[in-house]
């Protein structure tokens, strides 16, 4: 039985414990083994580890298979498992998701901008004219519609424009709408949510990187 | 070969009926062959403001369902051999007519005139569709205040999508001065840059225009009050000449005109 143990190779890394599961042999060994290696070895005390599959793409079924088992033999817990291949569908929505999508237009009463991913308006948005994007929108141009930024749920994104006088602004699902009052617009703003009062503020263009250091960093968002 | 400019706005009641048929005299003056078009069906009123109701035989559903040829339905306009209207149907709707059917039917008539404007009716549905399926060109007609701009916005939205092969032109219609200067109306500049298309003229709100439409004579017909140059600048403009803004600083009218004129040159 032991001459078998060759699929799978634990290392100490800076990042704590990471197994490495073999990818050539077939998924019902792999398992086996790690079965019983958990068998023999029990570690004492909670220790997370990080797995990694290298080049064997798992599905969801063999994630949970894997996670089952340890969760079954050991008191480890999985920070994550890690891969060196995805599907070209994951892939792709990444891909998605993390480029600029750029636009050459007015964004006119009536018309929807839709996109994944950041959106680049070269253009104005009129009033009653709408821009919605997965990550964040950026408007050279007057913003004078309805911004949606972030649209799947992420906070961290936001509105830039060229000339601010919206009609509203929304970020994931935060609402913010212009006065009843007539306002004069403001030019090189952004729009962001404020962490700690929960509410979209408008800010001068030049603070984004102090308020949004990491807006550019893609696969913070992106996986 | 003429050219079909199909003239809307998406808001009613901004001036498009009167646009079209005081642009359509304005060419008829300087001599061009110009159809009118009235796809307003159910609700026609171009041949009211031309004074040419009496002389209706036949309309637009006629011609479409064939139940005439189109030279009989068309009506020659009183004043000028050049300037013929092809009326909508009163007694019918919108749903009769297909966009297909205007199309064909621009296409007849182009070869024999120069311009054929269409005088769309207000709304964005068939009727709308209708209008500017035979359309080369489109002119935009706004007024200066928030509700009709937003229309003219949705309007040129639209007609983008439509695939013309120009972009449309703007028209501001019933500009008042004072209420621009007094910032209680868009001003021309914010129009302008809200819309992104091309300024082809602006007309002043002017009692003039009302009196004219109500004698079924169009202003455009008059020689000198500021509403009929203005339409007459417009007809200049889609010949092609460069004509200068109309100032409206006081009332001198056609002598702060010339000022100007000399001004800018």
């Amino acid at each position: 039985m032991s001459e078998s143990s060759h699929f799978i190779t634990m290392k100490g890394t800076n990042n704590g414990i990471v197994v490495y599961l073999d990818d050539q042999c077939s998924f019902n060994s792999l398992l086996k083994e790690l079965e019983e290696k958990l068998q023999i070895n029990q570690a004492s005390g909670k220790t997370e580890i990080t797995l990694h599959s290298q080049n064997r793409y798992l599905n969801e079924d063999q994630r949970h298979a894997i996670e089952n088992t340890i969760d079954q033999y050991s008191e480890l817990t999985v920070k994550s498992i890690d891969s060196y291949v995805i599907t070209r569908d994951e892939a792709y929505d990444i891909y998605e998701n993390t480029t600029v999508k750029t636009v050459m237009k007015t964004i006119r009463s009536g018309q929807i901008h839709e996109v994944k991913g950041d959106a680049l308006v070269i253009g104005d948005v009129n009033p009653g004219g709408t821009v919605i994007a997965t990550g964040n929108i950026f408007v050279l141009g007057k913003l004078r519609g309805i911004a949606h930024a972030g649209f799947d749920g992420d906070e961290g994104c936001v509105v830039a424009a060229s000339y601010m006088h919206p009609n509203q602004i929304r970020i994931a699902s935060k609402i913010s709408r212009a006065p009843d009052y007539d306002v004069e617009g403001s030019p090189r703003e952004f729009a962001f949510v404020n962490q700690s009062t929960e509410q979209i503020e408008l800010e001068q263009l030049q603070h984004i990187q102090k308020i949004r250091p990491k807006l550019l960093d893609v696969f913070e968002r992106g996986l | 070969m003429g050219e079909s400019i199909v003239i809307t706005s998406g808001k009613g009641g901004v001036g498009k009926t009167t646009t079209t048929a005081n642009i359509g005299t304005a060419l008829a003056l300087l001599g061009q062959k110009v159809c009118l078009i009235d796809t307003d069906i159910g609700l026609r009123n171009l041949d009211v403001v031309l004074g040419l109701e009496n002389r209706i035989i036949f309309n637009l559903i006629d011609v479409i369902e064939g139940r005439c040829k189109l030279q009989s339905a068309l009506v020659k306009d009183k004043r000028f051999d050049c300037l013929h209207l092809l009326p909508a149907a009163q007694t019918s709707d919108k749903n009769e007519v297909t966009p297909k059917a205007i199309s064909k039917l621009v296409d007849e008539l182009k070869p024999d005139y120069d311009y054929i404007l269409i005088d769309c009716p207000a709304g964005i549905e068939q009727g709308y569709k209708n209008a500017v399926a035979g359309a080369d060109k489109a002119i935009v007609i706004s007024t200066p205040e928030k509700s009709s701009v937003r229309d003219a916005d949705r309007i040129i939205g639209l007609l983008e999508q439509e695939g013309l092969e120009f972009a449309p032109y703007l028209v501001i219609n019933r500009i008042r001065k004072h209420m621009m200067d007094s910032g209680d109306m868009l001003t021309v500049d914010e129009i302008v840059s809200t819309l992104s298309i091309e300024l082809l003229g602006i007309i002043l709100d002017d009692e003039d225009v009302i009196r004219a439409s109500h004698h079924g004579e169009p202003v455009a017909f008059q020689p000198n009050t500021k509403a009929s140059i203005s339409y007459r600048n417009i007809a200049r403009r889609i010949l092609g000449e460069s004509v200068p803004l109309m100032s409206f600083d006081n009332d001198e009218g056609i002598m702060t005109k010339v000022k100007k004129l000399l001004g800018m040159k």
